[in-house]
Parts: structure tokens; sequence; C-alpha cells
């Protein structure tokens, strides 16, 4: 038995050893496992996939119930980048008949993240979208042999009627603005561009779901997180009712094909719009899908500017169509009486000023003066109240009361509309003449041409019939909307309201009446139906550009009216050519649902003719 | 009746500690195993489909097989120990040409319905053979070349055997018995020199690729190590000759003068200005040791002249000799690269799953990267993250606590015997112990490079539980018949 010592010591070199160990592991230990929360998320990441089931978007119906707008399937093929191992590029290009290049090209504006911000190699990437179901069908039988890659099932919106594009809008992925500027949008989500898919958003596009899928090392779905339990439902979008007649919206429309302008239909009542055509306008099916792109180019390029929706940011001059709204101020400014009369000698003149008229009696009251249209009576009107300085002290005090009363009828500023982009018009205020001709250094007859809407003034097709509307109502006017119904959601009240205008309403009956006798025997007997009684006022506006625009707003029936129209046709001459036939086929149509037989030929004249080629716009 | 009283006192004498350290940690290891095996179609944790119904059936038969062998009298593991490790050396040596080719190792006996492997038996047998060695009368390897040399090669007979059997983990598990080397009177230089070319070597290619002074910062940090390495064993080792002060004054100096040559903007060479410190420092030595003639400073200078030596060797081999993919996987083991994809992707799941444990882990069968099989050989060689994901920081430090009072307990009980026998056998258990705890735990959180080895007790596998259960029942045996050597 013999025992060193001093060797005896080297156990504690020994343990020593193996407590450092231990000691260093358990160091490391706690730094991964407590200190440090990057490997939860790897580790979720390794093992969740995050599926984002899309709701499907809410349907659009028109206000009979008629399906406009409704989801067609589509197919994305998404990638997790970290997982994209080596594949054949060849064959994947082939089966989906794209070039490699464009292949490439995917792959670089996925990863650059000026483009798609919220890139991640760990997440869900968008490289291909709208597969058609063809396409879709190819590539799901090859998807093993791309590892990382998997289809996503979206949806595109289809059209059953061809029509109302600038009024129904589109949809598109969403960019990275949208994305910065609202957290609900993700890269490669859609949300709508122009028209109701713009402006009803929030309702159409109801709310993303996700699905929690556990998927293991090689990539394979082995089932769902906790069965689903974690996992958040879609919730699918509103569907809208259009108070828009899809039908007498297409009608509208093929009136107006080969011309550029707008027609505006409302229901006086309800300040439902009934119709809203923008022309020319545009297929909205050529905004679905992988061509989308192209063809949105193709129509920003075009030189009718076919996106520009005129019925909606159009600004005008009104023309006559003006002339009873400044009856209506002059009657309540007390300027003018029904009894009281202007003369006209084939115009208006004063003061070395002439305003051309065309022939018709003289001297001539309110009611004639609409019937006839007769320029020298609201410019004696126009130039009695501005100039009249025992009333209002100056004449552009007197001009700020005379806005005001065309702001009260809606013009100068967005009605409200339910879309997005509304114009303005334009209605100058006196300070803006001060500015121009300097203060005081202007009188009525400096500015005279506003008094028969031409001039500074501009308004919107939506303006103009606003303004017919609120004649047929008589003095109120409820906001014009597009849509009729949310499902299941209380309509916005500021849609609903009635708005009244500085007028009185007795006074609006004189210029119904005004208008009737235009229709009866003035410059709107084209407007004269044989069952309806048709109230209208024609406009034809001189503008800088080419042939004059013509113009007509009328409303029907003259008791109890239905419907109020506005008619714009660009370059297309007199408003009694063009606006007062195309305006009363639209009333006939809506209210009888059919053309008289005597009225055919007229209804063929306006289908068939063509006013784009004097329009302003030359040919290239 | 005195077979009765032996059993008694046999009973009495086992060290139960160790026993209960070792019943835990198996009956943990197949709770884990059912975890890690664990899919969403699961089994029964007891079917014998899966790995831990197939485990419990080795565990059943390694407590007869422990029970066997505290029933054999102790003495004749001493009688039989060189027959035993003979014997499975040629064992060893058959499995060579007859085990199948299972992922290019060939290691593997099939008998039947199980196959074992033979290297892990090769353990207690080695172990036997050395304490064999140890024991005879007047054995010392502490100046002694001759039986420095046999030990050496009961060592490495087996490590070459299993090199051959291309199962480079297992074959490096027996140098681990140099510690054993160690506490039986091989100079402690040896280990040092080992621990000292490992560090160099590390650091030298890890901070390869930043620069101070002019060099790699690798070496910069190497030259500052050997500094004061050389200090401190003039310090202490060689304390009676009272020279490290003038060395460290040198040092000092010269540092100074380097500092106020680059205030002058002039560009010192690291190299050059280490080399030339080192080299006066070991000159003043030279002369220090024809003083004196010391072994003590000869070993001191020889140390650092060695180091020196061995850096411009690593920087060498490593950037002529290495090809760019050995060049690669020696960076990606030291953490240098990462490789997610290859190498790396073992470390890095294995790291994920450890990590995304936290605090308490995840829950028993809750692990998602366990179960969905993130981490590859999760119920062999990294059940450890099973652990770690499951039951989270509280698991892992368990475990390892576990390990570390197993070893320790070991380690007493070693010292406690009264023969050099029983402590040298002893010994070679904690080793054995210390190198797999050490590699496999350090591999599976990042902190070695990959080596495939099991960790006792836990990982799925009938042989390493067997051989384990073989080392720790010999070796409990051997400890419970102490008294009996005692009182002759």
């Amino acid at each position: 038995m013999r025992k060193d010592y001093n060797l005896e010591k080297r156990k504690y070199v020994i343990c020593g050893f193996i407590i450092a160990i231990a000691v260093i592991y358990i160091i490391r230990l706690y730094s991964l496992q407590i200190d440090n929360d990057k490997y939860k998320e790897y580790a979720d990441s390794n093992a969740f996939l995050k599926k984002t089931i899309y709701p499907s978007r809410g349907l659009i119906y028109d206000r009979n119930g008629e399906l406009i707008v409704y989801n067609q399937p589509a197919y994305d093929i998404m990638i997790i980048p970290r997982d994209v191992q080596d594949f054949d590029t060849i064959d994947f290009c082939r089966t989906l008949e794209i070039q490699p290049n464009e292949l490439k090209k995917r792959f670089r504006d996925m990863k650059n993240r000026s483009i798609n911000p919220g890139y991640s190699s760990y997440t869900p990437q968008r490289l291909i979208s709208h597969l058609s179901v063809e396409d879709y069908g190819k590539l799901q039988e090859k998807l093993y042999r791309y590892p990382g890659f998997f289809i996503q099932k979206r949806i595109l919106r289809e059209y059953n009627h061809h029509a109302a594009a600038n009024v129904l809008g589109n949809i598109r992925e969403v960019n990275s603005t949208d994305i910065k500027n609202n957290d609900y949008y993700q890269p490669g989500d859609y949300c709508g561009d122009l028209g109701v898919e713009k402006s009803y958003e929030k309702y159409l596009r109801g709310k993303k779901g996700i699905e929690i899928l556990i998927r293991d090392a090689r990539g394979r779905i082995q089932g769902r997180y906790e069965n689903g339990a974690k996992d958040i439902a879609p919730i699918s979008g509103k569907d809208l009712k259009l108070s828009i007649d899809i039908e007498l919206q297409k009608y509208a429309e093929s009136l107006m094909s080969n011309k550029i302008g707008a027609v505006v239909a409302i229901e006086p009542s309800t300040g439902e719009i009934l119709a809203f055509v923008s022309s020319p306008t545009y297929d909205p099916s050529l905004l679905v899908g992988r061509n989308r792109g192209k063809n949105y180019k193709e129509l920003t390029k075009n030189k009718y500017k076919p996106l520009f929706d005129r019925a909606l940011m159009g600004a005008y001059p009104p023309g006559s169509t003006f002339k009873p709204g400044q009856g209506l101020i002059l009657l309540q400014e007390n300027i003018i009486s029904l009894g009281s009369s202007y003369p006209c000698y084939n115009g208006y003149i004063s003061g070395g000023l002439r305003v051309g008229c065309h022939g018709h009696s003289s001297p001539i009251a309110l009611k004639p003066a609409l019937e006839t249209s007769c320029n020298a009576y609201f410019c004696w009107g126009f130039k009695a109240m501005i100039d009249k300085k025992s009333k209002y002290g100056s004449s552009a005090k007197a001009f700020e009361v005379w806005k005001n009363h065309l702001v009260s009828m809606g013009f100068g500023y967005p009605l409200g509309i339910d879309l997005n982009s509304e114009g303005r018009g334009f209605i100058p205020n006196a300070k803006w003449y001060n500015s121009v001709y300097g203060e005081n250094r202007w009188s009525a007859n400096t500015i005279i041409s506003v008094s028969i809407g031409q001039g500074e003034i501009l308004a919107t097709p939506l303006q103009i019939a606003n303004l017919c509307a609120t004649i047929a109502n008589g003095g109120w006017f409820i906001t014009p909307h597009i849509v009729k119904e949310i499902s299941d959601t209380i309509m916005p009240e500021d849609l609903l309201k009635k708005r009244g205008t500085t007028i009185d309403s007795n006074h609006y009956n004189a210029v119904a009446e005004g208008m009737r006798m235009a229709v009866t025997g003035g410059t709107c007997k084209r407007a004269n139906l044989k069952d309806i009684e048709v109230c209208g006022k024609t406009g034809t506006a001189q503008n800088p550009r080419g042939r004059d625009h013509s113009a007509f707003m009328g409303f029907a029936p003259y008791k109890n009216p239905k419907i109020a129209v506005c008619v714009y046709v660009e370059n297309a001459g007199f408003g009694a050519t063009y606006g007062v036939p195309i305006g009363s086929l639209i009333i006939e149509k809506y209210l009888t649902d059919s053309i008289s037989n005597e009225r055919k030929s007229m209804e063929l004249q306006m289908l068939k003719s063509n006013t784009i080629i004097n329009s302003g716009v030359t040919k290239h | 009746m005195e077979s009765q009283s032996t059993k008694q006192s046999l009973i009495r004498n086992l060290d139960w500690t160790t026993i209960i350290l070792y019943a835990t940690m198996i009956i943990a290891g197949v709770i884990s195993i059912y975890a890690a095996s664990y899919d969403y179609d699961n089994a029964s944790m007891f079917s014998f489909d899966e790995f831990s119904g197939k485990q419990i059936r080795w565990i059943g038969l390694s407590f007869i097989l422990g029970l066997v062998i505290l029933l054999i009298d102790s003495r004749l593991y001493e009688t039989y120990a060189y027959p035993i490790y003979i014997g499975m050396i040629l064992l060893l040596i058959i499995t060579i040409f007859i085990a199948p080719n299972i992922k290019g190792s060939h290691s593997w006996i099939v008998l039947g319905p199980m196959s074992l492997q033979p290297a892990e038996f090769a353990k207690f047998a080695t172990a036997l053979a050395l304490a064999k060695l140890f024991n005879a009368y007047n054995f010392t390897i502490k100046g002694n070349n001759q039986n420095f040399f046999k030990a050496i090669t009961i060592i490495f007979i087996p490590i070459v055997l299993i090199l051959a059997q291309n199962e480079t983990g297992s074959a490096l598990v027996y140098l681990s018995l140099f510690f054993v080397l160690y506490r039986e009177g091989m100079s402690g230089l040896i280990l040092f020199a080992a621990l000292l070319a490992i560090v160099i070597f590390v650091v030298a290619i890890k901070f390869s690729e930043t620069i101070i002074l002019g060099i790699p910062s690798g070496e910069f940090y190497i030259y500052i190590l050997l500094i004061a390495i050389m200090n401190l064993m003039l310090a202490f080792y060689c304390k009676k000759y009272n020279i490290a002060r003038q060395i460290t004054i040198c040092i000092t100096i010269s540092a100074i003068i380097i500092y106020i040559l680059t205030l002058f903007n002039l560009k010192i060479n690291g190299t050059i200005y280490f080399i030339s410190a080192i080299a006066i420092s070991i000159l003043y030595c030279l002369f220090e040791l024809f003083k004196y003639k010391s072994n003590k400073i000869l070993i001191t200078i020889a140390t650092i002249i060695l180091s020196i030596s061995f850096l411009f060797s690593v920087n060498y081999v490593f950037d002529n000799v290495l090809e760019p993919h050995q060049q690669q996987r020696i960076k990606v083991a030291l953490g240098i690269e990462e490789d997610l994809r290859g190498a790396g992707y073992n470390v890095n799941q294995s790291k994920i799953a450890i990590g995304s444990g936290g605090f308490a882990g995840k829950g028993f069968l809750n692990g998602t990267q366990t179960k969905l099989k993130y981490v590859p050989e999760q119920h062999t060689d990294f059940i450890f993250c099973t652990i770690g994901e499951e039951e989270g920081f509280i698991g892992t430090s368990i475990v390892t606590m576990l390990f570390l009072a197993l070893i320790l307990r070991i380690i007493k009980i070693a010292e406690r015997q009264p023969t050099t026998f029983g402590r040298v056998y002893s010994y070679c258990v904690a080793c054995y112990l210390i190198f797999h705890f050490c590699i496999n735990i350090g591999m599976v959180i990042g902190l070695c490079p990959v080596i495939g080895i099991p960790l006792p007790f836990f990982s799925y596998g009938g042989s390493s539980l067997w051989g384990f259960t073989i080392l720790l029942f010999i070796l409990l045996r051997i400890d419970a018949s102490r008294r009996y050597h005692l009182s002759h």
C-alpha cells in the first residue's frame, strides 16, 4: 500500500477542470435559453408556416339586385426564400411560359427592399401573381421539385357587365406607400383603385385571416397548430348595392360612345345616382389579372384619358344650364320678380359691351327667358344685382352674396359624393377678382359672362345634375351618392341627410316652370315626350378648344320627379343638338323602360354619331 | 451463511449515491428519447416499435447485466484484466472486417435482432488493463519512460483500431485517459502543452481576419499569452532563481520604446517586435540556465520556443497545405464562418431548439423543433436538444449538474480506493464520462466541433448504455469490496 500525497493533490486539478467546464456550459445555456429571444423566433419561423387566408371581397350589385362584380380564383406563386434550393429554372420557366430573364428580374425585385419593403427570407414572398387555372394545374404537379415554393389562392374580380368602369374602379396590388401608410397591408395584398373599390375599400376587403400550419424540417406540412385553435378566421368583405341602374348606365354609355363628356343621372328624392358616365370609358375587366399593368399603362397613355372620370372631376363651363340657378338668386335677392322683364335686342348691350342672343320677343320675363335661354335677361339681372350699391355697398359685397348662394346650391366645393377625388369646379370670389382687376376696379360688366355660366365659372357634371335635382325637389337635395346599401351596415348619415339651400323653396317652382316651358316650346323641344312631362335646360358653352360644348340638364316627371339628369358633350355644338336628345333618351329609357317608335331615329342618330373628331384632341 | 453475510455487506457497501444518479439519468434518458422520437402520429412510450420502447428493453437487460457484474467476485476483474483486454482487441480487429458498412463506419456487429458496437465495450477492457498495469508492485510512470510507453500502448491500440473502423469520435474518447496518467504521475507539462497547442491553434485561426500592429490579431494575442506564460513560469515554476522580474522589466521597457516609436509614426511590424522581445528574454534565460543548470528554466525556454514554432507551422499548414474546403470546415467548426446548409446546419438547428426552450421549456412533448425533426440525430447524439427545448434552462442545468455530480462522486470513490487497481480503474470511468459530457454537450450548444459521440445514459442506443453500465457496475463492485481489501 503506497500513497503519494503529492500526486493525490492532482485530483483537485481534474475536479477543477470538470467544474470549470460545467460552469462554462451553464453560462452558455443561460445565454442561449434565457438571455436571448432570437432563437425563439427562429424556432417559430422554422416550425410555423403562417399562411394568410384572404377573405372573399364583397360583391357589387346594382340598385335592382343585378350582380355586377364578383370574384374568381387566381393563383400566386409564393416562395420562402430561405427554403428555396437550386432548382431547374429552365423547366420552371417552360412550365409557366415565361422568359428566364423575367424570372431573374422577379427574384431581384422581390429582394429589393425599396420595391418590396417587407422582404424577409423567412416569410412567404410573392414571386409571380395571377396564374391562370391551367398554369396552376401544370405547376401543381411539379411543385414537389421546387422546395420552398407554394401556391396561394387569391381572388380576382370578374365583371358581369362590362360597363361603369369609372364607378366600380378595380383592384390592384398594394404599393410601398400603401404599406407604409396602413398597417393592414402586406406586400402582395390587393386594394381598391378608383371608384367604389377604392372609396369602400374598408367594407369590401373584409379582414384577412391567418392559418398556422406546422411544417417539418423537410418543409412538409404536418397539420395545423393546435388543431387550428390559434388560427384567425377571415371575415368576408361586405357586399355593396349600388344606386346605379346598370342597364341605364350601359344605355347612357352607348349613347355617349364616340363622344367625350359625361352623363350624371340622379334620383332627386334620395340623391341616389342612377347613372354616372364618363366618356370615353373602358372595359373594367381590362384591369384584372396578369395584363393589368400593361392595360393600365395603355389607358394612361390614351390621348382621350379614359381613366379621367369626367363626371366626377371634369371642370366645365356650365353655360346656359347655369341660368336656372342664376334666376333663383335674382328672385331670392328681389332683383327681379316674376312679372319684371328686361329688354333683349339680339343681345345685351351695355357700356360698349355686347353679349349676343338670338331672336325672340322683347322685353322678356324670367320664365320665357328660361324657355328661350335669353342671355340678355340674365346679364341685366346680374348687372342689376352686382351694381346695386344701395343694397350691398359695393360690387364686391354683392358678388360675395351671389357666390354664397351658389355655394349653398353645391357649386364651388366638392359635394361629398362617396367616391374619392371629387372635383370642385370653380366659383371665383370677390377677392379673386380683386387680385385680377384690383380692388373696386371691376363691376358687373367686367365679369358679365359669369351670369350665363361662362367666364371663370366651372362646374362638374355632378354639380350641374345636383342643381337639377335641387330644382326638381323644390329647394333641397341629398348628397349624391353611388352606394345604396352596404350589407349588414348602416349607411353613413351624411349620405342620407337633406341639405337645404339659401333660396326659398317657392322660387324653385317658377324656375321649374320655366324649364318646363323650355321643353314644351323652347330650346329643349326635342326632349318633349308624349306621356311624360319633362323639364329641361340646354347649355351651349363656349370654350377655348374647338367647338362649343353641348350640355343639357333636365328632370322628369315635372310633378313628382323621378330622375334628374345632366349631359355634357364636349365640342358637340348646340345644347339642343346632342345634350337634349341624349338627356331625354335617358329619361325616357329610365321612366318607360323603352324608347317610343317616333324617337327611334333620334336614338339611332345619337348611338351612331361621333363628336370625338371635333374635340380639341388632335390625332398624332 | 457466509454467502448470506457477503451479500448483506455487498448491499451495505454499494455506493448508493452513484446508483441513484445512474438510475435518475437512465429514466430521464428514456423519457427524453420518447419525447425526441414523438411526433404527430405518436405511439405509446412503451411500444417496442418506438425508440423509447426499445431503449426500455436495453435498460432492462442492463439491469440484469449490472446484477451479474455485482455478483462476480471483484478479484476476478483484476485477475482477468489482460485476457479481457486482449479479447476485446481481437474483437475490435474482427469487427473491422466483418462489420457492414453503415454510413462509412465499420463498427457494428450485427447479432440477430440487435447490433452492438465493440468500441463501447473496449472502454471497460482498456480501463481494466490500464488499472492492472499500474497495480504492479512498484510500478510508476514518473520518470520511467518504459512504463509510460507501456501505458500509452494500452491506450493507443484501441484508438488505432477504432479509427480503422472509421469511428473517429469513439476513438478520441480514449485520449481522455491521459488525465488518468496525469493523476498517476505523468508530468503535467504534457497536459499543459496539449492545452497550449489547442489554444494556439484555435486563437491563431479564429482571429486571423483582423490586424493589430500589422499582424493578425490572433498572432498578437498568442504573443501576449506566451509572454505572460513565460513570466508566470519564471515567477512560480522557477521561483527560486528569481529572474522573472528582470524579464518583465526587459519587456516593459521594449514596449515603452515601441510606443514612443509609434508616436513618431514609425510603423513597427508586430512580429519583429515580439520575436525580438522574446528572443532577448530567452537569451537572458539561457545565460541564467548556464549559471544554475536548471531543468525548469530549460523547460520554460523550450515551451516558448516550441509554441512559437507551432504557431508558425499552424499558419503555414493552414494557408499552404490545407485545401480550401478543409480550411472551410475548420472555420465552420470554430464559428468563424457560418454554413447553415452544410456543416453548420446541425449545430444551428440544435442551438435554435435549445435556445427556444427558454427558462422553463415548452413542456414535455411540446417541442416543435424536436417533433418536426429540425434537429438531426435528436434521439442519439443530439438528445440534449430535446431536453433543452422541452424542459428549458431548468432541465439543461439539472442534467449538467447530474453529470457533474456523478463525475465528482466517481473521483471521490476513486480516491478512497485502497488499491492502485481500484483507483486507476475508477479514474478511467470518470475520464470517459468527462470526455463524453464535455464533447457531447459542448457540440450541441455550439462550443465544440461536431464529434459524433453519445451523451451517456441519455442517448438512444444499447451499446453505449451497456458499455457505461458495465464500466459503472464494475466500479461499484470494486468499491463495495474495498473493506475486504482493507481487512487483509
